[in-house]
């Protein structure tokens, strides 16, 4: 394990990480969940936090593509979507006949005067189906436009506008009645998820364990991955992209491979948030989602694993508070942070530990001077790349 | 020493008012956009809901208790409004909310008040189709907007309707109960223009032409209306909804087509949207509602000079204080308040199950235009007037029907006259 170490990351530093994710996961999945069902956690803020850890997923595919790859997609939303429409489609099966119109079939058909199931519908009723597809279908996109986008050499910002317009032009589809996939509402009004009642708080305690534990199987399977030969190439090409392609790897493979990876992490997001926020509709797959979750890697610091799930879980955890508390001021709140943060913290949340100790090192007494030089953090100057 | 001395008076004295402040109040969610692409109308109802509670606390609250507003922002992002909603029933536990004005906003926020046995207020138009026991619709209903206003244009001897709107669920719906209501009054189904889908079995399941949200290029839709208009005696019936008006409204005039050609008559525009559109475009073009800040009535004109003079002390943050109208979502927003307020004191408790057995028993308000009277099914009879736009936006009164009983289930509920063929 340890000859298999990322570069950028010394033993400590791994061993720090190693306990402080053990903390964070034996919290969300034990401490928490204990902790609710004795009443000390409100339903309400579990539920939140079931929300932010699907989105820190999210942030993860962003990250996964461009913090480690160079790879800016503004299309990560789409993926996310997908995969909850997926599962949507099997939740509103699963209402069954206690819609508004009491219909054997899901209310927006009825209005749209459907007296029985479209073909396509009637395999979602099936679980497993659902859930192969909410990966599938994700994944598929993802294979076909990397497949076309990679081969033809397309980069930079001109990969981030070709991966806006696929969601958007994805969102317009879903925003038509024609589609027969609910249209500019979208799914609602869910009820029940394998027998189990959808606004059960045992339910949603669940739904919070199993986002805490998929989180966790990323994080650690991402975690994994970078520390491998193909983590090291998908760096070089972040880097260098001709240099590592001129040396004799097929960089295209890898990034489709990154590609469709990064849209299944979003997808699993998608899936677990659909059931807890009871909503999914053509506005989560508008461009302007997808850079929502990009100001979170930004602001958690790209290029980490920590930095996008801390970003994520901030800025959300902000929204929420700010939208409460301050409802005019609440966007300028955050957009003066965003700036804040831009300027004077590039690196993200996660270098303030190595800003702090630079800061440190620098206003201290001068007297251990001679260690300076060998405690000068090479991992901080990666970590703020 | 004397500081200390102070301090815990202070201390002691903010404690005491902080008790009392709690006592007597009762707390009141406010669910709307203030940000993002609904804000534009949103906001107004905010403004107007604050103006109500602050106009009802000065004369000693509901029950004696004042109301205090909690405000969130539902930033036009319907999940936001699920944890908003969420948030105000669990979290600050408000006896009541007004919120929502998108179909897809309230559908979000549905299960969130039934689960948490809420009541919410609505006050935009909308498709009908529902009747959930934790939403207070004073909304429009269908038959209190599209229904008039096509009985007024047959009234006016037209006999031709291009059916017209933005895709989503209120247009779609809409139509389609206007489709069976223009059969069942006799019109024949080639004078129904926009073209139809059907299912498999021939059925109907969309009438009328739609286009996306945002739509700016209507030269075709124009130039098909102005073919179907040739012969005279038609009228356009649109629920295109927002910005896109513009374009097409340009585009109308532009070809040649005029309110004494084809009149068109829109069910989404209202007052305050003239803030955002050319109304010198739209003149002689004619709207449906349950108000218009024309309505020449005491009542109303103390309600607009009210509400005015409320705004030019407002200290509110973001609140616009030039160039304001009233329409009708705003003065839903008013009533709906004093109806809850007259539901509470009828019931003498905040309890939702008690308030929504007022309400089903009935209490009235006289409001702004008129008198509202709440029904068995959460909705509300009002009256609904077809209004003319001038070049100021704002709208001569044409006509008025008294009393119009909300009904949410229209599908299915006119039957066609003779032997018309629905699914030739």
């Amino acid at each position: 394990m340890t000859t298999l170490a990322p570069p950028h990351l010394s033993p400590t530093r791994r061993r720090i990480e190693f306990i402080v994710v053990a903390i964070f996961a034996f919290l969300a999945l034990v401490v928490f969940p204990l902790l609710n069902s004795a009443g000390v956690i409100s339903h309400f803020t579990l539920n939140l936090w079931g929300k932010y850890l699907c989105y820190a997923l999210l942030a993860i595919s962003v990250d996964l593509l461009w913090g480690y790859t160079g790879l800016l997609s503004l299309g990560q939303a789409l993926f996310f979507a997908l995969g909850g429409y997926m599962h949507g489609m099997y939740l509103m099966r699963m209402i069954g006949d206690l819609g508004q119109h009491r219909k054997p079939i899901p209310d927006f058909l009825v209005f749209l005067g459907w007296t029985e199931l479209p073909d396509f519908w009637k395999p979602f009723s099936n679980f497993p189906f659902a859930l192969t597809m909410a990966f599938l279908l994700p994944g598929l996109i993802a294979y076909v436009f990397g497949f076309l986008a990679f081969r033809s050499r397309i980069k930079g910002v001109y990969f981030s506008i070709l991966t806006q317009a696929l969601t958007y032009g994805t969102s317009l589809m879903f925003f038509r009645n024609n589609l027969l996939m609910g249209g500019n509402n979208g799914f609602t009004d869910f009820k029940f998820l394998l027998g189990y009642d959808l606004l059960a708080p045992a339910t949603q305690r669940g739904l919070f364990m199993a986002t805490a534990a998929t989180l966790l199987a990323v994080y650690v399977g991402c975690r994994w991955l970078s520390g491998t030969k193909f983590g090291l190439v998908q760096r070089a090409i972040r880097d260098g992209e001709n240099r590592v392609l001129f040396s004799g790897y097929s960089t295209p493979q890898y990034k489709l491979f990154i590609f469709v990876v990064a849209a299944a992490i979003a997808a699993a997001g998608g899936v677990l948030y659909v059931p807890q926020v009871g909503i999914i509709n053509p506005s989560e797959m508008t461009p302007d989602k997808s850079l929502e979750a990009v100001v979170w890697c930004a602001v958690g610091g790209r290029g980490t694993l920590v930095g996008p799930i801390l970003g994520a879980i901030s800025i959300n955890a902000l929204k929420s508070y700010a939208t409460r508390a301050f409802p005019d001021l609440w966007l300028l709140i955050l957009g003066g942070l965003f700036i804040v943060m831009v300027l004077f913290l590039p690196g993200g949340l996660v270098s303030i530990p190595a800003r702090a100790k630079a800061m440190w090192l620098k206003i201290r007494p001068a007297r251990p001077r001679l260690e300076l030089p060998t405690t000068t953090p090479t991992a901080s100057a990666a970590a703020e790349r | 020493m004397k500081l200390t001395t102070l301090l815990r008076t202070g201390a002691l004295a903010l404690g005491t008012t902080l008790a009392a402040h709690a006592a007597e109040t009762v707390k009141v969610g406010v669910l709307h956009s203030l940000s993002g692409t609904m804000a534009i109308s949103e906001t107004s109802l905010r403004d107007v809901l604050l103006f109500t509670f602050d106009e009802i606390n000065a004369k000693g609250g509901v029950l004696g208790k004042k109301i205090e507003p909690v405000v969130v922002d539902g930033a036009s992002n319907w999940p936001l409004f699920a944890e908003k909603a969420k948030q105000l029933l669990e979290q600050d536990q408000v006896a009541v909310t007004f919120g929502c004005w998108t179909s897809v906003s309230r559908k979000s926020v549905l299960p969130v008040y039934e689960k948490n046995n809420g009541l919410l207020f609505y006050p935009v138009q909308y498709e009908g189709e529902e009747e959930s026991q934790n939403v207070a619709y004073t909304a429009e209903a269908v038959n209190q907007q599209a229904t008039p206003a096509v009985d007024y244009l047959l009234a006016q001897g037209y006999k031709k309707f291009y059916l017209l709107g933005s895709d989503y669920v209120y247009p779609q719906t809409t139509n389609l109960v206007l489709l069976e209501y223009l059969l069942s009054k006799g019109v024949a189904i080639e004078n129904i223009g926009g073209g139809f889908r059907k299912d498999g079995s021939g059925n109907i399941i969309s009438a009328g032409k739609y286009t996306p949200f945002g739509h700016t290029d209507y030269q075709q839709i124009v130039a098909e209306i102005k073919q179907f208009a040739a012969g005279g005696g038609a009228a356009v019936i649109s629920t295109l909804n927002g910005d896109t008006n513009v374009p097409f409204f340009k585009e109308y005039a532009a070809s040649g087509l005029s309110a004494e050609v084809c009149p068109v008559v829109s069910f989404s525009i209202s007052e305050d949207e003239f803030r955002g559109l050319p109304a010198d475009k739209l003149v002689g073009q004619l709207g449906c509602w349950t108000y218009f800040q024309s309505i020449n009535s005491p009542a109303n004109k103390k309600f607009v000079a009210d509400f005015k003079a409320w705004l030019a002390k407002s200290s509110v943050p973001g609140v616009v204080k030039e160039n304001r109208v009233t329409c009708s979502p705003m003065v839903l927003s008013y009533v709906g308040v004093y109806l809850w307020k007259a539901a509470v004191e009828k019931a003498g408790s905040f309890d939702v199950d008690k308030v929504r057995a007022a309400w089903k028993s009935g209490v009235s308000f006289d409001g702004p235009a008129g008198k509202v009277a709440t029904q068995k099914n959460m909705h509300l009879t009002k009256n609904v007037f077809i209004g003319e736009t001038k070049a100021d936006g704002q709208f001569k009164i044409l006509k008025s029907f008294n009393n119009v009983y909300g009904e949410p289930w229209l599908k299915g509920k006119f039957k066609a006259k003779g032997a018309v063929a629905t699914n030739e």
